[in-house]
């Protein structure tokens, strides 16, 4: 009826149509933005102002649960042993992942090295971890049956014993996602331009001081994103430590993460709402990271501008 | 004569330091190479060991006295008994029902990633609608969102609608695509020249049939590449499938990795079946072996893309 008045009613009609069709095509995708991300983590900050235990009605007890987490030793805990295993994952990774995707970029383009380098990535963590604890087996490993060839029985090492087994699940980590990070390096540096280098050889600038000038601050959105990335989800790590560990979190405490606690709450004892404290310190830890990279290393913006 | 020499020298003794410099990254190179590979092989090697003979072996690198035991074990072609005899585990592996089970989680996400994304992608990228951009906002909100919050909320979900160990209970969240499709979707659009959508339209066609016979098959690469992700990421999850399945007590909503991961937790004691884990491990990689050797090029410039969002 309103359109009668419109100047063009066929251009009205056609918008009309143009936005009917625009949210029958957004509709589903939106659905499920907003019921399985948006909204569950407005739910997970207000279960964690409740006690929710999926059986009873669930009340609101204000910061019980946060103060509750303060006082936490097994909490704090957590945290240190998920630092730990931060601080050994990362820089390998990041070190070993740039080099690689350097080396690649100097000595060949084959895809054959990138898909090999790529491979461990397509198998599931779990089986990784599977494969790993077989070679790195105490008893009958190949890694200690060659330690043990050389300087005899007590040169072999406990990998899975409760002192290294943080430490080594990081460095099976590292395995697993170096070359995916290596390929996101390697497309970084695709977009670096040659005259650059071709400039800086003719001024006789050693190999050094070119990566250092030039590659290195180029390639720094590649780096952000991946340094963003890969710490949030070293926070998270879960699924390697659930398999290669008795669900206790074993051997005794040793690779009881943070996620483990949050699962070991949520799911072994049913204290959503103390769970959910639990995740929104990990959230909040995800923010301050992110924060941290982006400000300080400017990103987005790259020098090439 | 002497200058000449001089200068030729300097010039090797560069081109040698080069030389040296690309021979170190070859070696390093390799090396990493090799410790790809060799865990790889470890995989092949395990799986056709004979079980009972393996601690025996320990660092053989072909595999102990060579048998396919371990896959009928795992397959179930051999009765328990039998697979006890072998040293394997008394719990029977429904491998077959595991199989089917990731195979209607994975490809019910990835088509449904598939149309749901590209609709969407495509009304952010062309379509004319009030709160367009504003709406679109809520995407890049979902998408630099850490999602640890996500895991007991959606389970709750889940919970409360009675979908705890269903498949459905594992395919919903991630049925209806993701921020990252949509935004990566919409920026290809973006991109897109829109002359052939415009003469389409001339000529008559509507929308829905410029985006079905125009916009979609021009799309095919992305529309893979993201296919390729969700494959991958979805036949490797582990953590929702565990959860939202029942962690492995119902059967029927029990996915390759979790029945894995079951699987290995249930023999804390004693010596593990491990040529059987590498026999499922190794038959779980099938497919995804399989889209890798008929689309390698693509999984790998994939991945690249999906650093540069």
């Amino acid at each position: 009826m309103q359109n009668i008045s419109q100047p063009a009613p066929n251009r009205t009609r056609w918008l009309t149509q143009e936005t009917l069709v625009a949210w029958l095509f957004i509709i589903p995708s939106l659905l499920g933005v907003t019921v399985f991300v948006l909204v569950p983590t407005l739910r997970g900050f207000y279960l964690s102002f409740t006690d929710s235990d999926l059986i009873n009605q669930a009340s609101f007890i204000g910061l019980a649960n946060y103060q509750r987490l303060i006082d936490d030793p097994q909490f704090w805990k957590s945290l240190a042993i998920t630092s730990t295993y931060v601080l050994v994952n990362i820089p390998f990774q990041t070190v070993l992942a740039l080099t690689l995707a350097m080396a690649m970029w100097r000595l060949t383009r084959s895809i054959v090295v990138r898909a090999i380098i790529f491979m461990p990535y397509l198998i599931p963590m779990l089986m990784v971890m599977l494969i790993w604890m077989t070679i790195l087996h105490y008893d009958f490993g190949p890694v200690n049956g060659l330690l043990k060839l050389i300087g005899g029985p007590n040169a072999r090492i406990s990998f899975m014993g409760q002192e290294l087994i943080i430490p080594t699940i990081a460095m099976i980590n590292t395995w697993r996602y170096v070359g995916y990070t290596a390929l996101l390096f390697f497309a970084g540096l695709q977009t670096i331009p040659l005259e650059l280098y071709e400039a800086a050889e003719i001024d006789g600038a050693s190999e050094w001081r070119i990566f250092r000038t030039i590659t290195l601050p180029l390639l720094r959105p590649v780096t952000v994103f991946v340094l963003i990335t890969s710490l949030v989800g070293s926070f998270q790590v879960y699924d390697s430590v659930a398999v290669a560990t008795v669900p206790s979190g074993g051997p005794g405490d040793a690779t009881r993460v943070i996620f483990w606690y949050i699962v070991n709450q949520a799911f072994v004892r049913f204290n959503m709402g103390y769970a959910a404290a639990l995740a929104v310190a990990l959230f909040i830890i995800s923010m301050a990271i992110a924060w941290i990279n982006m400000s300080y290393f400017r990103a987005g913006s790259s020098d090439l501008g | 004569m002497s200058e000449q020499l001089s200068h030729d020298l300097k010039l090797s003794r560069t081109k040698r330091r080069k030389l040296a410099g690309r021979i170190v990254a070859w070696v390093f190179l390799s090396a990493w190479l090799l410790i790809t590979l060799l865990p790889l092989w470890w995989i092949v090697r395990m799986a056709f060991s004979t079980q009972r003979e393996l601690l025996a072996n320990p660092s053989s690198f072909l595999p102990v006295n060579f048998t396919w035991d371990a896959f009928k074990r795992v397959l179930g072609t051999i009765p328990v008994s039998e697979a006890i005899a072998q040293g394997g585990y008394s719990r029977t592996l429904h491998f077959w029902l595991y199989l089917r089970n990731t195979f209607i989680v994975t490809a019910a996400t990835v088509l449904g990633g598939i149309v749901f994304n590209a609709m969407a992608a495509y009304a952010f990228a062309r379509l004319k609608f009030p709160g367009r951009d504003k709406i679109f906002n809520i995407y890049i909100l979902a998408l630099i969102m850490p999602t640890v919050l996500n895991l007991i909320p959606n389970f709750i979900l889940i919970h409360q609608l009675g979908w705890v160990g269903t498949l459905q209970g594992i395919i919903a969240p991630t049925f209806l695509g993701s921020a990252f499709g949509v935004f990566f979707l919409r920026q290809f659009f973006l991109g897109l020249n829109r002359d052939l959508e415009d003469a389409a339209r001339i000529d008559g066609a509507g929308i829905i049939g410029v985006f079905w016979h125009v916009a979609l098959p021009i799309s095919l690469p992305p529309l893979l590449t993201i296919s390729i992700l969700t494959f991958i990421d979805t036949w490797n999850n582990f953590q929702w499938p565990y959860f939202a399945g029942g962690m492995g007590t119902q059967e029927n909503a029990t996915v390759l990795t979790v029945a894995l991961a079951v699987f290995r937790a249930q023999q804390q004691t004693g010596l593990p079946d491990y040529t059987g884990m590498m026999a499922g491990t190794l038959i779980s990689l099938i497919p995804t072996i399989l889209i890798f050797l008929f689309v390698g090029r693509n999984a790998v410039d994939s991945i690249q893309f999906s650093g540069i969002k």
